[in-house]
């Protein structure tokens, strides 16, 4: 492959979502089988072990249901990445499951992905974890949502079986913000419309699912315009060459940074301007999301891991108190009034819960004001006070400063994911 | 309008030097595995950037079976000294010797699943709450399956059912005492990925990473390097071919493929047009399907 073209190639990182045996597994492996991107060591292996479970097709789930667990149940517990690559782009791809009690692995496998693809089964058409899975990828702000239709192959490839579903994902959808939506109708296991247009629907004159994903156009995932660096170590050699140098690394979350701006540090407020943008190979003219950099500031204020440096006419939010939407992830339903410990950036506080305003119904998306209690896998708007004021945006504004998480202070595991509203 | 876009090789460094400063930022006594594989190379190359113009702020770790191809040892010692860093070798043999670990007998003899114990001893001594390494996700399916930040108990397991949800690039390295994680900051990288990025920023690696001619035998299909470490059998002679090695783990279980690609950019073009994994050629992963998962489960890397 010529080295230019690989690194000038773009990356488009999707995920799989819909009910438990929609099809999602089986459909990425028919994705990686018809673009030979399964090598012969991977697939004799998956040969063998159908074989010798007795099934009469290969089992192209089996290429990402890797665990002992998974493969003798038959189901996707946890996540499975799987890469590759056509002329065009170079994808990431998140397996998840679709079983409501692994949840939370659906919510992690898709919360770094651009475009989700979410599977419903032609036979049985929208059921609840089609609507929370549709709902939770509009939530994590996924710009793009392929459904696609499966096990056509069980319906005779009827148009009408399709038309129908395909109205009621449009009615749930309208409901939410999702700025692009298609329908594919597939059959996973056959390959009809994955990689190859089928042959069995005639009726359906749109793309194939493969070329939906070489080619829709996926826009940048990050805001170029508020700038927003929080800082996560402080770099100071103290050796002979840099005896004095004190710079702040991170990962920039948001707009344009360069040598000269004139920036604030949060939540101090003390003013600076930035000297010099480093790395190993020379400074920087320019910095910008989610470029990992370091970076030196003209005056020598105080500044540790949690501050955040942005313009002073383009500050983050400064509070203590805030909305969020939140995934609860964990058996142990959320406390009323509880106290959780908190990841935001790149720093850590301890929160209150103050209120619960509502939870959502996600088949209907109706509001559920009258029970309040959160359980997992449930999604509800809630008030939260920090112990410290955090610097944040709205997640719709920001995916980086507008997200953070849940910690149970007692087993240190993380409970929830929340999106600031 | 100007264009703020990375390329993704760029995209994947920024998230992997992200991901090595939350590992020095967030755990008290972490440290780098490395083996002098191409892998914990390019990790530890990024440490470098990570903490520029300061040092590495942690040790590296090399879990040494004793079994090793001797470029692989001159070039790990050669590369801490450049680093500026601190190595630390946590012996097999040692482990053996002490009565820890009992070495394999017959033919497949390997040390391979024995650094399993001399890796815990050492993280264990040294108490260290962070091992960071080189592991990809798309070299094994079970590795597919494992977060960046990955918890371990106090025996040093990995819970592949009841992984902690891991959202975003936020990371959570909270941890109970005698707890400690696993961490991998190269988890997205193919191995197209690592060989571009070498060629890219002109790494250094051991020289048996290229073509060479090398005393060779052939066992169950593989091409494996005559050692002192492996006995050969009457049917397996020595003889002489133009090798490389895609991985380089212990001697006893890697094993080479047969390759005119002596420069980075054939190397390149061959990865392109593999039909078999890297890991293909490791005799460990084919013991049982689930050879990986289990090894990792007991603390593996
Ligand atoms: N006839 C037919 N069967 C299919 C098709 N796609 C998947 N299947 C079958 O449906 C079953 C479930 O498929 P999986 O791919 O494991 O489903 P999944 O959505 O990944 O399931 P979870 O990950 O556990 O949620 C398997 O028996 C597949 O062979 C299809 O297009 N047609
Ligand atoms: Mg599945």
């Amino acid at each position: 492959m010529e080295t230019n073209s690989y690194l000038d190639m773009e990356l488009l990182r999707f995920s799989t979502a819909g009910s438990v045996d929609d099809g999602k597994s089986t459909l990425i492996g028919r994705l990686l089988y018809d673009s030979k991107s399964i090598f012969t060591d991977q697939y004799e292996a998956i040969e063998e072990s159908s074989r010798r479970k007795g099934d009469e097709n290969v089992n192209l789930a089996l290429l990402t249901d890797g665990l002992r667990a998974e493969r003798e149940q038959g189901i996707t517990i946890d996540v499975a990445y799987r890469y590759f690559a056509t002329p065009k782009r170079k994808f990431i791809i998140a397996d998840t499951p679709g079983h409501i009690q692994y949840t939370r692995n659906m919510v992690t496998g898709s919360s770094t992905s651009n475009l989700s693809i979410i599977l419903v089964d032609a036979r049985h058409g929208v059921v609840e974890q089609t609507c929370r899975h549709t709902f939770i990828s509009a939530l994590l702000g996924i710009p793009h949502v392929v459904f696609c239709i499966n096990k056509m192959d069980l319906v005779d490839y009827d148009e009408a079986v399709f038309e129908k579903i395909k109205a009621d994902l449009e009615a749930f959808s309208s409901k939410l913000d999702v700025k692009d939506i298609r329908f594919v109708p597939i059959s996973a296991l056959k390959g009809d419309n994955v990689v190859h247009a089928s042959e069995n629907m005639d009726w359906y004159q749109g793309s194939t699912l493969m070329y939906l994903l070489e080619n829709i156009h996926i826009g940048s995932d990050y805001n170029h315009i508020d700038c927003r660096f929080p800082v996560q170590t402080v770099i100071r050699p103290q050796s002979e060459k840099y005896p004095d140098y004190r710079g702040y690394a991170g990962r920039i979350a948001g707009g344009v940074f360069k040598p000269g701006d004139e920036v604030m540090v949060l939540p101090s407020g003390f003013t600076s301007k930035v000297k010099s943008i480093d790395t190993e190979k020379g400074s920087l003219e320019q910095a910008f999301a989610p470029m990992s950099v370091c970076m030196t500031l003209e005056d020598d204020i105080d500044i540790s891991r949690g501050d955040m440096i942005v313009r002073e006419n383009n500050k983050t939010e400064v509070d203590q108190d805030m909305d969020v939407m939140v995934c609860w992830l964990n058996e142990k339903k959320m406390v009323p009034n509880g106290k959780y410990a908190i990841k935001h950036t790149s720093n850590d506080v301890r929160c209150i819960i103050k209120e619960v305003k509502y939870k959502i119904n996600v088949n209907n998306l109706h509001r559920i004001e009258d029970d309040k209690e959160v359980s997992m896998n449930e999604i509800a708007r809630i008030t939260i006070r920090t112990t410290k004021p955090l610097m944040f945006d709205k997640y719709s504004r920001n995916r980086s400063t507008g997200s953070l998480i849940f910690i149970d202070e007692a087993t240190n595991e993380t409970v929830g994911a929340a999106m600031i509203v | 309008m100007q264009s703020y876009n990375l390329t993704h090789l760029e995209e994947l460094e920024a998230e992997a030097i992200f991901v090595l400063r939350e590992v020095a930022a967030q755990f008290e006594n972490p440290a780098l595995l490395f083996s002098g594989g191409k892998d914990s190379i390019i990790v530890a190359h990024m440490a470098k950037k990570a903490f520029w113009p300061g040092k590495i702020p942690f040790p590296l770790v090399h879990v040494d079976t004793g079994h090793n191809f001797p470029e692989t040892i001159e070039f790990r010692d050669r590369f801490v000294e450049q680093a500026g860093a601190t190595l630390i070798v946590g012996s097999v043999q040692q482990s053996i010797d002490e009565g820890k670990s009992t070495e394999e007998k017959g033919f497949n003899a390997s040390r391979n699943g024995l650094q399993t114990v001399t890796l815990l001893d050492t993280i264990e001594l040294h108490k260290f709450d962070c091992a960071m390494g080189g592991a990809r996700r798309d070299e094994e399916k079970a590795r597919a399956k494992e977060r960046f930040f990955s918890h371990r108990d106090d025996f040093g397991q990995w819970d592949p059912k009841n992984q902690r949800p891991e959202l975003w690039n936020i990371f959570n390295g909270r941890k109970s005492m005698g707890e400690h994680f696993r961490v991998f900051p190269i988890s997205n990288w193919t191995e197209m990925d690592v060989w571009q990025y070498i060629l890219h920023e002109k790494i250094e690696i051991p020289s048996i990473y290229l073509a060479h001619e090398r005393d060779v035998f052939i066992r169950d299909g593989v091409i494996m390097s005559t050692t002192d470490f492996i006995e050969q059998r009457e049917s397996e002679p020595t003889i002489k071919k133009q090798v490389r090695f895609r991985t380089i783990g212990d001697a006893t279980c890697t094993g080479a493929v047969e390759s005119d690609a002596d420069s980075l950019e054939k190397i390149i073009e061959e990865v392109a047009s593999a039909r078999t994994t890297e890991r293909g050629t490791r005799s460990d992963d084919k013991r049982s399907e689930a050879a990986m998962e289990d090894r990792k489960k007991q603390g593996y890397f």
